[in-house]
């Protein structure tokens, strides 16, 4: 019976599902960002204003660059190129981590300039602009803690492609992690314009 | 486990690698799987019907019967969120579920069976986390299960805790919806065709979709409440901007499928099991099937009619209710079909039929008065009063609490091999039933008369019919506990059951009693449908 063997089709349908939660997880939030945006469409342009762009476009590039290299290395497993596929994962891996870094020096600079969660400054100041910055962190918070789960599965996978448990005959969970990144990268692609452009 | 010890006779129960609890809680074995659920539900079920009689007991009389009113608030709380997340959303789908739909499949087992024994870890430290919430922290959550903000981001119970427990349950779920829905997709025995699939295992499709689909809005929700608690962040705090109303969309989003989550499985529990007893193939099979992926889509767009009098447009209460109504029509499908089916019948009532014909009228009650509240003229009037209470019992416990025990006494003999006696299942039934509409029709009516849901204390003119309602609730318990009694008995030293005494034809009762490890000694290749009683050979 077809169970018996590995059904590399069933392991990426049952993934697909799981990404559609994530998709609906992220929706809530983004619910609230539609919501709050029609009722404080000033206070967000504002806060959108004291983004920095320059952060945000590097980080969108970072992203881009990372799901190039997670794609890629689909392909080169399937081609039995081992040495090549974990040069391209720890490409990934590397792209995660500096992604990490760019976000974790924009939050320090915002911390320092008062902004942050429940701050005096965002309480003193008008209710619209608390609600954007605690939309930004609530958003980008739960985005970086995908990243590092992201970041972690892509080094498991590449442990299991080291030890050659993936190789170009079974390859179907480096492919569902890479779609997991994706994800990250896609959630990523609309939290970028909503957020730094379009304010 | 005891279990083990008295059920070594076979099947599933003896042949494992593993001894003793690891054999249990590390195996992959759907059906071992979802007896871990069963027994796990079962004792929820019971705690929580404890504390409902605590909160019948409390309303027996006016005024402080026997706790205080912060205890009151913990009690109702607790019982809501015991009922709902540990007991009902998991009940019928994880147990029977896991114990029922691979086999019907013809399939060995799901699709996925680590992530199935992930799913059941998750529920359990879920619980664990929910139950340690009531002992620690600032004491047991007061807010009702609904976790209503601003209360819930301001009371100094333990709420925090609880709210992450319900988020780790959530995760379960949607683990076990992603494995049925994948399983039932690829996992197919030759010649089992879609539109040969049992309805019970159709109904579970359709719910697999509402918990892949909705519970990741509960979760981002309940993360929501929490960062609101620790890092303050405003969203829902109408002094800071945020907006309560948005939280109650949001959980409503979830909740409101949330019911087609724990009703849906119990409806294909019904279509199973009517056209057993009734020695007749069901009658409208497609309807049904495709009625359960109607109520689920329907359902999905209704959550708004729980906020009614919350503040909204006229034009949304207006979608809203319209929507609602909408929801009736499949739910009437399946209740014509399952009437139609028995019509000139050999009907045979046996409990599990008993239940069925229970659910069926309960179920019917508690929908029509889900028509009064969905309508919004009428939900003004008795919005959050006892009426409200009342409907949803009918529905949850009449509808889904009694498919649950229908299930319990028509597939539990096959899994364990022994029987339980019919005479106390009957008893049992008989004192359920009665118990039952006297306790919560009488809340409908006490709804009508204006008492309010969740109350402490109550005007001198409701005590009359307060005491007939805490009455029910004794009846009903003496029931619940002869049933419970009596399966527990008679599953562990009860009567051989061996091959196909009700003649089913669905391929569960195909295989041996109690199931191997492996369901099928081999592969079976489908020939009919599984209400084709003369295909299967079944007298």
């Amino acid at each position: 019976m077809s169970h018996l063997e590995k059904d590399s089709f069933g392991a990426k349908l049952g993934m697909w599902l799981f990404l559609f939660t994530e998709m609906l997880l992220f929706g809530g939030v983004f619910i609230l960002y539609s919501v709050y945006l029609t009722r404080y469409p000033k206070e967000f342009g504002l806060g959108g204003h004291q983004l920095d762009l320059v952060y945000g476009a590097t980080n969108t590039a970072v992203l881009l660059t990372s799901s190039l290299f997670a794609a890629m290395s689909v392909t080169a497993i399937k081609t039995g190129a081992k040495k090549l596929t974990l040069g391209l994962l720890s490409g990934t891996i590397g792209c995660a981590l500096i992604f990490l870094g760019i976000k974790y020096l924009e939050w320090s600079a915002k911390f320092h300039h008062g902004i942050y969660p429940n701050s005096p400054k965002l309480i003193a100041g008008p209710p619209g602009e608390s609600i954007f910055f605690s939309l930004y962190y609530l958003t980008t918070g739960l985005h970086g803690i995908h990243v590092i789960v992201g970041a972690v599965l892509m080094s498991w996978t590449a442990v299991m492609v080291q030890k050659e448990r993936l190789n170009a005959t079974d390859n179907v969970t480096l492919e569902n992690v890479t779609l997991y990144w994706h994800l990250v990268d896609l959630v990523w692609i609309f939290i970028f314009p909503l957020y730094y452009l379009i304010l | 486990m005891s279990h083990e010890t008295a059920m070594a006779e076979g099947g599933f129960w003896r042949d494992t690698g593993r001894t003793g609890i690891g054999a249990w809680i590390f195996s992959t074995d759907h059906k071992r799987i979802g007896l871990m659920y069963l027994y796990c539900v079962s004792g929820f079920f019971l705690v929580g019907a404890f504390l409902g009689l605590l909160i019948r007991l409390e309303l027996m009389a006016p005024g402080p019967t026997i706790m205080t009113a912060q205890t009151y608030n913990a009690v109702f709380t607790v019982h809501g969120v015991v009922m709902i997340f540990l007991f009902i959303i998991p009940g019928i789908p994880a147990s029977f579920g896991n114990l029922v739909l691979p086999i019907q499949l013809g399939a060995r087992d799901v699709a996925f069976p680590r992530v199935n024994l992930f799913s059941w870890w998750l529920y359990a430290i879920g619980a664990v986390i929910v139950l340690t919430s009531l002992f620690t922290g600032g004491g047991a959550p007061d807010t009702g299960w609904t976790f209503y903000v601003p209360f819930s981001a301001r009371t100094t119970t333990n709420v925090s805790l609880a709210v992450f427990g319900v988020f780790v349950l959530g995760f379960s779920s949607i683990l076990t919806g992603i494995n049925f829905i994948t399983t039932i997709h690829r996992m197919r025995a030759p010649g089992m065709t879609w539109t040969r699939i049992p309805l019970f295992t159709w109904s579970l499709y359709a719910t697999a979709w509402v918990q892949v689909l909705a519970t990741p809005i509960i979760a981002i929700t309940l993360l929501l409440v929490v960062t609101e608690r620790i890092l303050g962040l405003g969203l829902f705090d109408p002094t800071r901007g945020g907006d309560p109303v948005m939280f109650q969309h949001m959980f409503w989003i979830y909740s409101h499928p949330a019911v087609y989550i724990m009703i849906l499985p119990g409806m294909g529990v019904i279509s199973d099991i009517i056209p057993v007893f009734s020695r007749k193939p069901i009658f409208g099979y497609k309807m049904i099937a495709f009625s359960s992926l109607a109520i689920a889509a329907a359902g999905s767009a209704v959550w708004g009619h729980h906020m009614y009098t919350s503040g909204m447009s006229d034009m949304g209460v207006l979608i809203f209710s319209f929507l609602t109504f909408i929801v009736a029509i499949p739910s009437a499908i399946k209740v014509f079909n399952w009437v139609s089916t028995m019509y000139k019948g050999s009907i045979s009532l046996e409990a599990p039929m008993l239940f069925a014909l229970s659910f069926i009228l309960l179920f019917s009650i508690g929908g029509l008065s889900g028509l009064i509240l969905g309508a919004a003229a009428t939900d003004i009037h008795v919005h959050d009063t006892h009426f409200v209470v009342g409907h949803f019992h009918y529905v949850m416990f009449g509808g889904t609490g009694f498919a649950f025990f229908a299930a319990a006494h028509y597939w539990l003999p096959k899994y364990f091999g022994r029987r339980y006696r019919e005479k106390p299942a009957i008893v049992g039934w008989v004192l359920m039933f009665i118990g039952f509409n006297i306790l919560y029709f009488t809340m409908q009516v006490l709804g009508m008369e204006g008492m309010p849901r969740r109350y402490y204390d109550y005007l001198p003119e409701f005590a009359r019919l307060n005491f007939v309602a805490t009455v029910g609730s004794w009846i009903m318990l003496a029931g619940v506990a002869i049933v419970v009694w009596n399966l527990w008995r008679g599953l562990l030293k009860g009567e051989p059951f061996t091959g196909n005494p009700w003649g089913g034809a669905s391929l569960e009762w195909s295989i041996a009693t109690p199931p191997p490890t492996e369901n099928f000694e081999e592969d079976p290749v489908v020939t009919h449908g599984p209400y084709d009683f003369k295909g299967a050979g079944v007298p």
